[in-house]
């Protein structure tokens, strides 16, 4: 961990500097400028604008600039108090806005020249960057308030907003010197704090985001409003792979309300003056489909296929020592095959997108999540250059991943829907329903993980052999370069290729398939199936070797102490080894994804008839220097309760092609009345941070079906429970 | 076609089509946005306001059915426990994503009002109908009983 924080490190220090350079060359505005000063700077633009990520008006507030979207995750609190701490700002001050999509300057620096937010990257790859950003800006209000009393800079300090030169009780706020801030040149160098020193990270600060979001007000892409704004809906093939034969727009048209039926790459739209109009129009459509190329293979199907394949040989994506020797050795071999179905994100603000279009140019609001992709994507659909299209980045009821996806599938689906109604310049809203959501693919993939292991005569683990089939979600995207190495896409093996477990024999190997159905990361992306395979897996075989759970896990990790650490605080947290009444159970389970550590400590009862019920769960987290501990324990929360939802009931499922659930009836998720009581535990680091909104998901699976083994015996092998009748 | 109906203490007459659900009505006809769409069959919870006093989906409930009605959404909610409900939420820092909050602090509120001191059971029965993909559910919780406790004082 430690090397690759100092990469990270180094590379956004270079970014950092690349930016400084970009700014030079007047691609920035850094401060509030204005009046003759703003025309004199403008001349010399390489003198000023310190960076890209924060504003200080002369009313005193600051304004943070995220590059990030907020999801629910927090990310606009935890972006605005790493700048804020840095700049010692006052947290009551702070305002956040989203960036402009820009890959020079908002790129996420764990990913290369892309803006975009997932795998729990934000405060990763934000962290030195944005430490800079509020330092740097500290340096130059000191330096303007050293000019102006002429005191040396110092003599002075910094505390909630407020410059102080103690010896002559002078004192000024940020928007008091930010004009003259401006004329100071941005410092070469800025020292950072040191963390003893921190008085806003650490700390539960109040998130940014929740007021409006209280009282109707916060607003998402569905309340984006014109006078002139239609509404559309578009329909999707039943078949994935399927396309438009023909279709008959007339009854669709004569609705009320229905402005026109238009054909696009992807369906046949209806756009309407409301959405009303426009779903009645949509009834009303009659197509004809052409499924000569489509997918139509059942979920069973697929599963029975890779059932099949998971006998065989895979691509080899880890091997020490010689796994099949070890097993072949072995006193006592242990195997297992364990089955996920696919699965919807499901978000609560279905996909939607307003475009307005002409020939000059674009503009998009939606809750986006990979920018510059969707902003290049966008360009080529509406036959213009990148720079072109303008992004507003709103706020997103949710996503899961399901947002960001490099087709930019409802960004495009709008685009095209605006450009076939005449690229006219009327705003055009794309509104998926959730029947839209639910059966528009891009799933979580259906994985299919064999694992044998071999423990010698005295019950040590000698042998580890782990196969893994499921469809890529990587290949073919502009992110297989850095993510698909010799045929293994990294996130179809992470959490299984990484195992932390001290074992001399370990295999691990890859069979990558490929359906029609089109697939996504979900939150946690890699783990949300590697984790339940490899710590279920991991409680056979201490049950086999007549271990503890937890002490034979405990024992294996001598060389991971960050696992240990988090193992070891869950289970004293969690009461492991106190008694429990008969038909209950306690289950444990670890995780790393994404640089963050997390284990859980699940309790649960087990009715006669089978049916699971969590009571409660105990998750000790370490994700380095903890920014905000009150949104690191609302994502452990959300993530237990996300995860639970989907290893309890969650599948989709496809009969002749056709996918069978179409809402929330079908496709179940958690509801209160199942949530458990969670307790959260942070470790506390000197690390630099890492992410939280996706590692709590991963652990929660294991270490529920942990307990239900404790308490009935009974190993739960093929997702979700409800399959087995356990939910 | 006219209909005419109360509208968070306003007398209110929209003319729109008398099956569009209220959802509609109250957002692109009305105009006011903080009633949110999440599955237009009474599944999520996301569209809830109250008529006369009750929690109902508006997704389902078609605009004619209000004819006469009083209708509050979450612009318009003032009592003493719709106050009491947003304070808890914000205290106990609630929301995420948010998407799910109108409907959630609409089913609470309601709750309240009829039941100013809720059990966990009475909350599961109250709340259930109302999803959170967030999982913000143990905030929810803990803000409902706080919410319960500043109305006792």
């Amino acid at each position: 961990m430690g090397d690759v924080s100092a990469s990270v490190s180094a590379a956004s220090r270079r970014s950092f500097l690349k930016g400084a350079a970009a700014t030079a060359a007047g691609l920035t505005i850094g401060f509030h400028w204005s009046g003759p000063l703003r025309q004199a700077l403008a001349d010399t633009p390489k003198d000023f604008a310190p960076n890209a990520f924060l504003r200080v008006a002369p009313d005193n507030t600051v304004t943070v600039i995220a590059k990030h979207v907020e999801l629910g995750q927090g990310t606009y609190t935890g972006l605005a108090t790493i700048v804020a701490e840095e700049l010692d700002a006052d947290w009551s001050q702070i305002r956040v806005e989203s960036a402009p999509a820009d890959a020079r300057k908002y790129n996420n620096l764990d990913w290369g020249p892309v803006q975009g937010t997932g795998g729990s990257s934000a405060m990763h790859n934000s962290w030195t960057q944005l430490r800079q950003a509020g330092a740097s800006a500290r340096a130059m209000l000191v330096e303007a308030a050293a000019a102006e009393w002429k005191v040396p800079a110092a003599s002075l300090t910094v505390d909630k907003g407020v410059v102080h030169h103690a010896a002559t009780k002078r004192q000024a706020t940020f928007g008091e010197l930010a004009d003259k801030a401006a004329a100071q040149p941005v410092p070469a160098n800025v020292t950072l704090k040191h963390p003893k020193d921190f008085k806003l990270i650490g700390h539960k600060l109040p998130r940014v985001d929740l007021p409006p979001k209280t009282n109707g007000t916060a607003q998402f892409t569905i309340d984006v409003s014109f006078p002139d704004m239609q509404v559309a809906l578009l329909q999707r093939p039943p078949l994935f792979g399927a396309t438009v034969k023909s279709f008959d727009g007339t009854q669709a048209k004569a609705v009320p309300g229905v402005v026109d039926v238009v054909q696009v790459p992807r369906g046949v739209a209806v756009v309407a003056k409301s959405f009303w109009a426009a779903k009645k129009g949509r009834d009303a459509l009659k197509v004809e489909w052409d499924d000569s190329k489509a997918e139509k293979r059942g979920s069973a199907e697929i599963m029975a296929e890779y059932r099949k394949l998971a006998e065989e040989p895979g691509k080899t994506a880890r091997k020490d020592g010689d796994p099949a020797a070890a097993l072949k050795g072995a006193a006592k071999t242990i195997s297992a095959t364990y089955e996920f179905p696919y699965l919807a994100h499901a978000p609560m603000e279905p996909l939607d997108a307003v475009v307005k279009l002409d020939a000059n140019g674009c503009e998009i609001w939606a809750g986006d999540q990979f920018q510059t992709i969707d902003q290049a994507n966008a360009a080529a659909t509406a036959g213009l250059k990148p720079e072109q299209v303008k992004i507003h980045t709103l706020l997103a009821g949710g996503s899961f991943g399901r947002r960001a996806n490099v087709a930019s599938d409802y960004i495009v689906e709008a685009v095209s829907i605006a450009k076939a109604m005449g690229a006219n310049g009327t705003p055009i809203k794309l509104q998926w329903t959730r029947e839209d959501d639910i059966q528009g693919g891009r799933y979580r993939p259906i994985y299919v993980h064999k694992i044998e292991a071999g423990l010698d005569a005295k019950g040590q683990l000698v042998g580890w052999q782990h196969r893994i089939v499921g469809q890529s979600i990587i290949a073919g995207t502009p992110f297989a370069a850095a993510f698909v190495k010799d045929g293994i896409d990294a996130t179809s093996v992470e959490g299984a290729a990484n195992l932390p477990y001290a074992v001399p024999n370990l295999g691990v190997e890859l069979m990558t398939t490929e359906t029609g159905v089109p697939v996504l990361w979900w939150r946690v992306v890699g783990s949300s199936h590697t984790a339940y395979a490899t710590e279920v897996f991991i409680d056979e075989v201490a049950h086999a070797a007549a271990k503890d759970p937890f002490a034979f896990r405990q024992a294996l990790l001598a060389h991971h102490p960050r696992h240990k650490a988090v193992l070891e605080l869950a289970a004293k947290a969690g009461d492991w080894g106190k008694p429990l009444p008969k038909g209950k159970g306690r289950g444990i389970a670890v995780a790393e994804a994404f640089g963050t550590f997390v284990a859980q400590v699940a309790e649960v009862t087990v009715a006669p008839n089978g049916k699971v019920k969590v009571d409660r769960v105990v998750c000790a987290v370490d994700c380095g220097i903890p920014i905000n501990p009150d949104v690191i324990a609302a994502q452990m929360e959300g993530g237990i309760g996300f995860g639970l939802g989907a290893v309890l009931y969650g599948a989709i499922t496809m009969k002749d092609g056709a996918v069978e659930q179409t809402n929330f009836d079908g496709y179940q998720v958690l509801r209160i009345d199942e949530m458990p009581k969670v307790e959260v535990h942070i470790v506390p680091s000197a690390e630099a941070p890492t992410g939280v909104g996706e590692p709590g998901v991963a652990p929660v699976g294991p270490a529920v079906a942990n307990a239900v083994f404790a308490a009935t015996g009974k190993r739960i092998r093929v997702l979700p429970f409800a399959t087995g009748g356990m939910a | 076609m006219a209909i005419s109906f109360t509208l968070n203490g306003k007398a209110t007459t929209l003319d729109a089509d008398p099956d569009m659900p209220l959802l509609w009505a109250i957002r692109e006809v009305a105009g006011l946005h903080g009633t949110k769409f999440g599955c237009g069959m009474a599944q999520c919870g996301a569209c809830t306001v109250h008529i006369e006093g009750q929690a109902t989906r508006s997704c389902v409930t078609p605009l004619s059915a209000v004819e006469g009605q009083h209708v509050t959404t979450i612009e318009g909610i003032e009592s003493k426990a719709a106050k009491a409900v947003q304070a808890a939420w914000v205290q106990l820092q609630v929301p995420q994503c948010g998407y799910c909050q109108s409907g959630q602090i609409m089913s609470a509120t309601a709750l309240l009002e009829q039941n100013p001191k809720p059990t966990d059971s009475d909350i599961d029965g109250a709340m259930s109908g109302n999803i959170c993909r967030c999982s913000t559910y143990p905030r929810i919780r803990a803000a409902i009983h706080a919410a319960a406790h500043t109305m006792e004082g």
